[in-house]
Parts: C-alpha cells; structure tokens; sequence
C-alpha cells in the first residue's frame, strides 16, 4: 500500500492546480479518496469527527441492498427455468441470472458514474458518492428484458434532470431511481409492463403452455384473483418481477441491516406499512369489489411496496427532513401506494407514483411540521413570559 | 434541590486520557499571556507598554466597543512582549511572572453590604467582568444590562472534562461569596445546574441560589441546555452565564481584596504519559505544563480547552481566558487505506457502521482526521440525536446558511452558541463546519440587530 500512495502522491501535483492534468483533477481525486481516506484534519469547530462518512454510509445502503440482488439473479433463472420448463440447479439459476442481470449493472454505473464525473469536472468538485446507491437501485427496480440502451437513457435523464440540474447529491427534490424508473415507464411502457417482461426471453419465444408470465398485480388489476401467487411464494419471492423487489424477505433483511446500522430511517418504513395497512383495511370496511377486500397485508408483499419503501422512500435526501414530517411522509406513501393499486385500474403498481408525488410534497410536509415547531416556540414566550 | 432533569438525547464520547484525580507537582509558570484572540469580536486598545511593570489586577487593555470592559493582568510581572500577527491584530500579550502574584488592592467587603454599582464596579476594574457571558450570542456581559437570572453549570460533560469537585475543592466559601455578589447582579434568581453525583458535593451547600440536577450525556452540563430547560431565552431577553471557577476568583477577590487568579486545571488527552490535574495561573504559558508530558510519538495536536470547542494552540503558547483544561490528541493527518470499507474495529461511531456499538465502555484514542470530505447535507435526524432541546438544529443551520434573519430568530439562534451545536458538528456525516456556520449567523445577527 505504500508504494501505492507513494505513487498517488507522486501523481497528485500532475492533477492540482497549474498542473499539466489539473482538467482532471475531480477525477483524480474521486480515485485517491476512493483508495485512501484522505488526510484531512479539523480546521474549526471540533477537533475530532466521528468516523461516518457518506463513502461508509452508501456501501452499507449497497450493501443492504445485495440480498435483493443475490436473490433477484436466483430468480431470473427459476422463473425462465418455469417458463421454458427447465429444470436447473440452485446454483444454475443464480448463476443464469446473474449473468442476465450484470450487463445492466455494468451500464448503469458505466454511464451515470461517467456523467457524475463530468459534471463534477466541469463544476470543479469533487464527485459525490449519491451514486453509488442509485446505480445499484436503478437495476433492481427494472424488469429483466429491459434493452441496454434504454437503461443507459434513462439513467443519463436521470442523473442530469433528475439531480444534477439542481447541483448533484444532496440537492435533488425526487429520487434519481425512481425517476429513471418513471421515464422508462412512460417512454417505453411496452418493455416496462405487461406480463412478457419479467422473464428472461418471454418476450421473444413462446413459454410451456398455460405459463402467463403475470406479476400478481396484473392479475389483480385484470380480476384474475384466483390466479394470484400464495402469500408464502410472495412473500419469498417466487413471482415474477422487477429484478430486485419481489422477495420481501430479501428485502426485510436490507431493512435490518439498514435500520441496525442507523442509516436508513426506520420511522419512514414503518409508517409506510402502516398507512397501507390503514388504507387497505378502510377498503375492506366498504369492500365495494373484490380487489377492495383483499387482505391489507398482501400489498406489503406485492410488486415494489416492500422495496420502495426500505429502499426508496427512506432516501434521506428526498424524504421529509423533520422527524415528525417522516412519518406523515411515510404514512402517505403507504397510503397512496394502495389507492392507486386498488382504484386506479391504469396503473397496477403505485409505489413508484406514490413515493415521487411524495417526494414533491416532502419539502411541503417539512414547512407544516417547521411552522407548527416555531409556532410552539413562541407560545413558550406567553406561558413563561415572566419566568 | 427543585428540579430533577433527565435528559435522553446527547453523547458521551469516551476518549483515552481522563485526568487521574491527583494533583501533578505545581509548575511555575514564568510567563503568562492575555489574549484578545479569545474574545469574539473584540478590538483590543492597549493600554501598557512593553517593559511595565504590572501587578495582578492592572489594566491591560480594553474593547474598542465596549470601552467600560477592561481585562487585567492575571498575575504580576513584567510586560515582555505585546505580538501581532496579520494587520498588527494584536494576538496577545505577554507578561514575564515575577512568581510574587501580587496584586492591587481592591474592596475587601462583604457583598451583601456593597450595592450593585459596587459589585459591578469592582468586577470591571478587576477585569473579572469579561468571565460574564450573556445569552443570546454567548458574547460578553454589558455593565449597562440587568439579566433576567444568571446560570452556572456546576459541570463540565464534555469528554475529558475536569471533574470540579476535585478542582473545586476547598473553595465553598469563596465560590458562597461569588454567588452572593453576583446575586446582586439580577433581579432575578441564580440557576445552578449539578449532576447527579454532584448531590453531596461543594455545591450542596450553597445558599442564595436555586439548584437543579441535570442528568443524561452530554451535553447536559453545557449551561445552554439548562437555560433552555430552566428558563428559556426569549426574543428580547439576556440572561447571563458563568463558570465556577470565575465564581470563586470573584469569591477571592471579596473574600481577600486581591485578585488572584490561581485555578486547577486538567491535563488530559490519549498523547499525555499521566493525565492529571496542575496548578496554574490564569493565562499560564503551556510549554512547562507540556514539558516531559506528552508521549511524543509522532505529530500532537495541543488543545486549550476540550476536544470539540476547545482552540488548537502551540506547545508554547498559553492558555485560553475561558479554558480550565488542555487536551492532546494525535494530529490526523494521514492516509488510510480504503478506510471506508474497513471494518475499522478501532474507531469510534455513533453508527452502527462501525462496531463500537458492542463496547460501550472502551475508551478511544481518537485523532483529528475529518474521517472523510466535506459534503452537502445528505443525512438527516443526526443531529436532533445529541441535541436535548426544542430546537431543528439543521433547519436552523440552513436558515443561517440563506441568511434568513426571521427564520434564525425563530427557529432558536437566540438560545444556542457554538458549544451546544458542538456535538452535532462531531456527528455529521457530510463533515458540515457546524460551529463556524453558528458563529456567523450570531456574528450576522449582532451587525443587523444591535
């Protein structure tokens, strides 16, 4: 290693101001914090810092992120394996699938690392590590047969109107994934729904006979209740889906690794659940049709909700700031998410539409929540006016 | 006792080099400085010249704008040095000790028998009136004010804090004659703050004030925080604050007739071969207090003052008006190697990223590395964590950061200085200069509000 950094610091002056690369500074430096933590010490304030840094917090949010992942590859190949009647091993599978799903990872952090660069050069900073997390997210939340240039487009529309246009991580007002996810979605719908999309090559070669490829929210959407998954297979993941949110289970280990370390904000999670589950009981009380007496449970365990709301909805930068706003922020998305799975017959899942219309009305809720925080404060001045 | 305070939210950060409670053999300190550096915002107009001869208690100099403030010499001697540093700022003034500690004669009353003018006077020509600090903006006391109360936080929380039950000790008399004077100050009452284990200790005893009992972590013995539980800081308020150690010198000073500025101060630090406490005199030179001391194994970062508000000083230098403790750290200027993903068994995070979670008890040495670059605002509910008062600590970081004045006003600049925040800067994972930012927005506030 020391030869490594005698290297580097052999190198830095090439790339610091007045040097023959210093265009590439940003870059340079990206590299070098990267492999060393850099010698920075307290220059003000307090003389030592705790050891967090946002480098240490986004590898624990990959992190928890990889169970999902792990799993996601697994399922690729036992859902091509059902659909083409192969019979694989474990092992076959996750390997099958991983091969599937890398070429989609390799591109979404190839190309939006390669802007964040950019415009960390041109801007003269350093390069943020936002996406480190979003470049993991963006794959899991895409169906498998999503071409590789529609990737790269939407994760190059995401990353500059998505946050860099507002000054890069930290400053964006919705959630990068969600809004590539939003602009394949509406750009392309045909490769980002229906039921030939969730599996490796259904959409190209005709399946074993009676195979239908549907998530169990398109066969809720279009009244085929009897067809819906068991809660077990939905709950483990055996369905089909986007590549990384269909094991709640996968997922629920993410949460703990998430909310155990701190990093992710359990009240935001758990308000999401409950404002679904508050939601989907009222369905059940007026239980108009069949989809409105589904057990409020089952939408915890379909489609994107457990993901979106461990993974999505606690990004802290688009969710609500105040803690008393997470909750309200949380409950909404929950509450949302349910009401347009159940009511709007257009959209099958509402979780991607619920967390970015409430991540529009975050700095709202905050506002409410600051406002109520200063109007107590000056209360005080009339109770203990003459303390 | 009136009040019983649990406070939840706060850190006790566990560093290696808590001072031992015995007392290291005295050091004569052969030169002792007043620095201006100390004070913020302060234009000193000197009064002395190099060569004078100086005893404990003469004017030195005085603020450019509060022209009825002096600061004193804290011990007598010879003035060997007046040093500027960029545009002829003055950085301090040095005095060579004679080692006689004599001082002008002052008062020798009883305060209960002096009127307010009297106290007043006799602090401000003693130059014990700059140990007054006034909420809001934590900066000096006005003569010309009244405070609501006064508040005295009768400890100290912050890591490796001097315990002042042992530097204290023996000083009730003096610290009961300091309260008395200083109750003739306010209309109001006089506040003092004690921890639990406090309960039976020199500040039991003590008539002419109200006692509460803080518990929790820090920062609960930071005066702030107990204002802020006791009796709030209103727009339009001033309430004033003091050490206990500056309580018993005002003790002295009545007590005797004679300024002396003698105090125990704490060596401490993971850099320091046997952390314990010292004699000193009040702006003592650090070199002999440093000499022989520190461990000397590679570079030391030399704090006057504790490691989160405490100032970064030389080996030679002095220490602070306001400081009761210095600390050494390990000076953190190095690489480490993908430091981020290591697992990092050795280092202290509130998060659970790290593992320090599983040992709650083992002390750290910690050193002054960032731990990382500076960021914008990523995280959020960090700070609220370790700041026990009803205040959105980052919401009013960024009312400061927009200049927003109303907002900077509402939201609670009134109540907070840099100490309370402190904390909050430690936590930070976008390594956000929390303590700076504050200081400018109460430096922003007193230029467009008086």
């Amino acid at each position: 290693m020391k030869s490594l950094r005698k290297f580097i610091d052999n190198k830095k002056p090439l790339f610091q101001k007045g040097g023959k690369y210093q265009k590439l500074g940003s870059t340079f430096g990206a590299i070098e914090t990267f492999l060393f933590t850099p010698n920075h010490t307290s220059k003000s304030g307090v003389h030592i810092h705790d050891s967090i840094d946002l480098k240490r917090t986004m590898i624990i949010v990959v992190l928890a992120m990889v169970p999902a992942l792990l799993f996601g590859s697994w399922n690729i190949g036992y859902q091509n394996g059902l659909a083409f009647g192969i019979d694989r091993s474990i092992m076959d599978n996750f390997i099958f699938g991983f091969i599937k799903i890398l070429p989609i990872i390799v591109v979404s952090y190839g190309v939006g690392l390669g802007i964040e660069f950019i415009f960390a050069q041109v801007r003269g900073h350093e390069v943020n590590e936002g996406y480190l997390v979003t470049g993991m997210l963006i794959p899991l939340i895409l169906p498998i047969n999503i071409p590789l240039w529609m990737v790269a487009l939407a994760v190059a529309f995401a990353v500059v109107f998505g946050k860099e246009i507002f000054g890069g991580t930290g400053y964006n007002i919705m959630n990068v994934a969600l809004i590539a996810r939003a602009f394949l979605f509406f750009a392309y719908p045909s490769q980002m729904s229906g039921d030939k999309v969730w599996i490796y090559e259904l959409n190209s070669k005709a399946p074993v006979d009676g195979f239908s490829g549907a998530t169990p929210l398109a066969d809720l959407a279009g009244g085929a209740f009897a067809k819906v998954s068991s809660m077990y297979d939905m709950f483990m993941g055996f369905i089909p889906g986007s590549i990384g949110e269909t094991s709640t289970l996968a997922i629920l280990i993410g949460a703990a690794i998430l909310i155990y370390t701190g990093i992710g904000s359990w009240e935001i999670m758990l308000s999401t659940v409950i404002g679904a589950l508050a939601i989907g009981f009222l369905c059940n009380i007026l239980s108009v049709n069949e989809y409105m007496s589904l057990p409020p449970y089952t939408h915890l365990v379909m489609g994107g909700f457990a993901f979106g709301a461990v993974f999505m909805a606690s990004d802290p930068v688009t969710a609500s700031h105040t803690n008393k706003g997470k909750w309200i922020y949380g409950f909404m998305i929950g509450a949302l998410t349910v009401l347009i799975r159940v009511f709007n017959p257009a959209y099958p899942e509402g979780m991607m539409l619920a967390i970015l219309l409430m991540n529009v009305w975050a700095p709202l809720i905050d506002y409410f929540v600051v406002e109520g925080h200063i109007k107590r404060r000056l209360k005080r001045v009339n109770i203990n006016g003459n303390a | 006792m009136s009040k019983v305070i649990n406070l939840k939210r706060g850190l006790n950060i566990h560093l290696k080099g808590g001072a031992e409670k015995i007392l290291g053999t005295s050091i004569e300190a052969d030169t002792v400085a007043l620095k201006p550096t100390d004070f913020h915002g302060l234009v000193p107009k000197i009064l002395v010249k190099t060569d004078q001869q100086v005893k404990a208690g003469e004017p030195i100099f005085f603020d450019k704008y509060n022209p009825e403030i002096f600061f004193t010499a804290p011990t007598s001697g010879q003035i060997i040095a007046i040093n500027r540093g960029e545009r002829r700022k003055v950085l301090e003034i040095i005095i060579k000790a004679d080692g006689k500690n004599e001082s002008i004669a002052f008062t020798k009353a009883d305060p209960q028998k002096l009127s307010r003018d009297e106290i007043k006077n006799q602090l401000i020509s003693s130059g014990l009136w700059p140990f007054l600090k006034q909420r809001p903006y934590g900066t000096l006391a006005k003569p010309s004010q009244t405070p609501k109360h006064i508040f005295i936080s009768g400890f100290d929380s912050a890591p490796l804090a001097p315990d002042y039950e042992f530097t204290l000790k023996g000083q009730s008399g003096a610290l009961q004659l300091g309260i008395n004077a200083l109750a003739k100050l306010t209309d109001g009452k006089i506040f003092l703050g004690i921890s639990p284990e406090q309960s039976n200790g020199i500040f039991s005893g003590l008539k002419n004030v109200e006692i509460n009992q803080f518990s929790g972590p820090h920062p609960a013995g930071n005066v702030g925080i107990q204002i802020h539980h006791i009796s709030p800081v209103n727009k339009g308020e001033i309430v004033w604050t003091i050490n206990p150690q500056a309580v018993v010198f005002i003790g002295r000073l009545f007590e005797t007739g004679k300024l002396d500025l003698t105090k125990t101060i704490a060596l401490t630090g993971s850099e320091i071969i046997s952390p314990k406490y010292y004699k000193c005199i009040q702006g003592t030179n650090l070199a002999g207090l440093l000499k022989g001391t520190t461990k000397q194994v590679g570079k030391e970062r030399i704090i006057s003052g504790n490691v989160l508000v405490g100032t970064q000083v030389e080996a030679d230098n002095y220490l602070g008006f306001y400081d009761n403790q210095v600390t050494v750290i390990p000076e953190g200027d190095h690489y480490e190697f993908l430091g981020w993903a290591m697992p990092r068994f050795n280092k202290f995070s509130v998060s659970r990223s790290y593992f320090s979670w599983l040992t709650p008890n083992k002390v750290y040495t910690l050193d002054s590395n960032l731990n990382g670059e500076k960021r914008a605002y990523v995280m959020t509910g960090e700070y609220e964590k370790v700041l026990p008062m009803d205040i959105l600590p980052v919401q009013l970081m960024k009312a400061i950061i927009a200049e927003d004045i109303d907002k900077m006003e509402s939201l609670g600049l009134y109540e907070v200085i840099e100490e309370d925040f402190a904390l909050c800067e430690y936590v930070c994972t976008s390594k956000i200069e929390v303590q700076r930012i504050l200081r400018e927005g109460i430096n922003l506030m007193i230029k467009e509000l008086g």
